[in-house]
């Protein structure tokens, strides 16, 4: 792996059962602080290419270099413990790293972070489903992980505090500068958030990998008023052909 | 009065009130009058055992009393064993799958194995009496505490597991961290149920061993039945219930402290 390269996934095959590949030959580098998004049908492999690099699963060949140690993964369920306030499940990813709390500074940061200090006594069935995902995403800040994967992390919900999150993750990697592999259904996020999104569609021999790529190039500072401009648009659209062209 | 206050009161004060009609109808009009003495009226039951404190002849409320509490005693200690041992058996089931495959038709079979015909060998291997009848109440009140631990120790959603396995998590930092505290609601339950159980099976071990001196309600009710004592015997049935009723709202009440702050179970 090149220095400087977080990941490199190099012709990574997966099946669950004998004869019905998920991914096949499957390519993707990333860079450090670099954003990719990878969108693609539901049930094409995007989870399962996450669930990969994080080691959750073991590819059937192929070689995925990642630095372990560093890495985190944002789950579509922000997987929050019922039984722990919102601070004590952002410590938790420390708690689980370093074995114990030294600090709870780093904890407290990550938390304003998110914009959730006033809440920090509160247990998650006293959150609404924006500020569970906020705290989720707290407690991998509080990580400083080089690498996350995000894992439709805003799929369940509502436009509004989708779009709402789409900024705040995006000044936070702006601020932060870390290394992304976002998956997404949904173009717009991933053109709002991304500097390179990657569709995903089926293999000539079966399951999935890596068909298409598109660069973003809006900038370090994207506002929430980028989705109406037309340049914007435009980019949603290619993304769009390109992956009617492939589900076709 | 709220309106939630009276939605938890008023139901169980009207089934209450239709049981106290049913059981009069039962005692006067469905029974002959020449055994209606199996049953007396609510009233006799009253006025010849609750308000009867002693006749110097194993009647009234201080034998009932002090028998029950023998029964109590038995009842507590053997529900206390029961836990750690149901407890630490669904811990050990929840670590190796093999242990899980391997004790679980040993678990369905103590549930189902009929006492009186464990009796002789429990008398066999026992001098105890007290010691018996806690085995009683270990064998009748051990299935619920071990399979509702073993749930919840099992049913932590994929995510969270996910979660640790991401952060190298080892097997004793999962328990610790999230399978013991996921269990807990699920642990009072089963801890609930059992309660009424094991005074169930204090009950049980009265009829079956008996001797030590400690006389519990069980062999007090068998007594009464022996010599036809209705009002009596109608009085200590309803104390042992009352002693079942008891240890389960209790250990509802633990099981609400512990976990009300986090825990929303499902409502309708």
């Amino acid at each position: 792996m090149n220095h400087g390269t977080l990941l490199q996934v190099e012709g990574v095959d997966k099946s669950f059962t004998q004869g019905s590949p998920i991914l096949s030959d499957l390519h993707l580098c990333v860079d450090a602080h670099q954003f990719v998004a990878i969108v693609g049908a539901s049930g094409c492999g995007k989870s399962t290419l996450l669930r990969l690099i994080a080691g959750l699963e073991s590819p059937d060949s192929g070689t995925i270099s990642v630095d372990h140690e560093h890495i985190d993964y944002v789950f579509q369920d922000p997987a929050l413990l019922p039984w722990r306030t919102l601070r004590q499940n952002v410590s938790l990813s420390l708690e689980l790293q370093l074995g114990s709390i030294a600090s709870y500074e780093q904890i407290d940061n990550a938390i304003s972070l998110v914009g959730l200090s006033e809440h920090v006594n509160k247990y998650p069935h006293e959150l609404s489903g924006g500020m569970r995902m906020r705290t989720a995403l707290a407690r991998s800040l509080a990580l400083r992980p080089s690498l996350y994967l995000f894992d439709e992390p805003f799929s369940a919900l509502d436009e509004i505090t989708r779009e709402n999150l789409n900024y705040e993750l995006h000044a936070l990697h702006s601020h932060r500068d870390f290394g992304a592999v976002f998956v997404t259904h949904n173009i717009a996020e991933a053109v709002f958030l991304s500097d390179r999104i990657h569709v995903m569609s089926a293999a000539k021999d079966g399951g999935s990998t890596i068909t298409a790529e598109v660069s973003v190039d809006f900038g370090k500072n994207r506002q929430p008023s980028l989705r109406y401009e037309t340049p914007f648009v435009e980019k949603c659209r290619e993304v769009h052909e390109i992956m009617s062209s492939v589900v076709a | 009065m709220t309106s939630s206050l009276r939605s938890r009161i008023i139901p169980p004060v009207i089934i209450f009130g239709l049981f106290i009609a049913l059981w009069y109808l039962v005692s006067t009009a469905l029974l002959p009058t020449h055994k209606q003495f199996l049953l007396p009226r609510p009233d006799v039951v009253v006025t010849d055992a609750f308000f009867v404190w002693s006749d110097g002849n194993q009647r009234g409320m201080k034998t009932i009393l002090r028998s029950l509490w023998n029964t109590t005693f038995i009842a507590v200690v053997g529900l206390a064993i029961t836990s750690v041992i149901g407890i630490g058996v669904a811990l050990t089931m929840s670590l190796s799958r093999w242990a899980e495959r391997a004790a679980w038709p040993y678990l369905v079979a103590i549930q189902a194995a009929p006492i009186i015909a464990l009796t002789p060998l429990i008398r066999a291997l026992i001098d105890s009496y007290a010691t018996q009848r806690l085995l009683v109440v270990v064998l009748i009140a051990f299935f619920p505490i071990t399979s509702a631990t073993l749930f919840g120790l099992t049913s932590v959603p994929r995510s969270q597991h996910d979660f640790f396995t991401v952060h190298h998590a080892n097997r004793y930092v999962r328990l610790k961290k999230l399978q013991i505290p996921h269990a807990v609601p699920s642990m009072f339950l089963g801890l609930r149920t059992s309660a009424g159980l094991a005074v169930i099976g204090a009950v049980v071990g009265d009829f079956y061993f008996r001797g030590g001196g400690k006389v519990g309600i069980g062999a007090q009710i068998d007594l009464y039945r022996a010599q036809l004592w209705g009002p009596e015997l109608i009085a200590a049935v309803i104390m042992a219930s009352l002693l079942g009723i008891f240890l389960f709202l209790l250990f509802t009440w633990f099981g609400n402290k512990a976990t009300s702050k986090w825990h929303q179970p499902t409502t309708r």
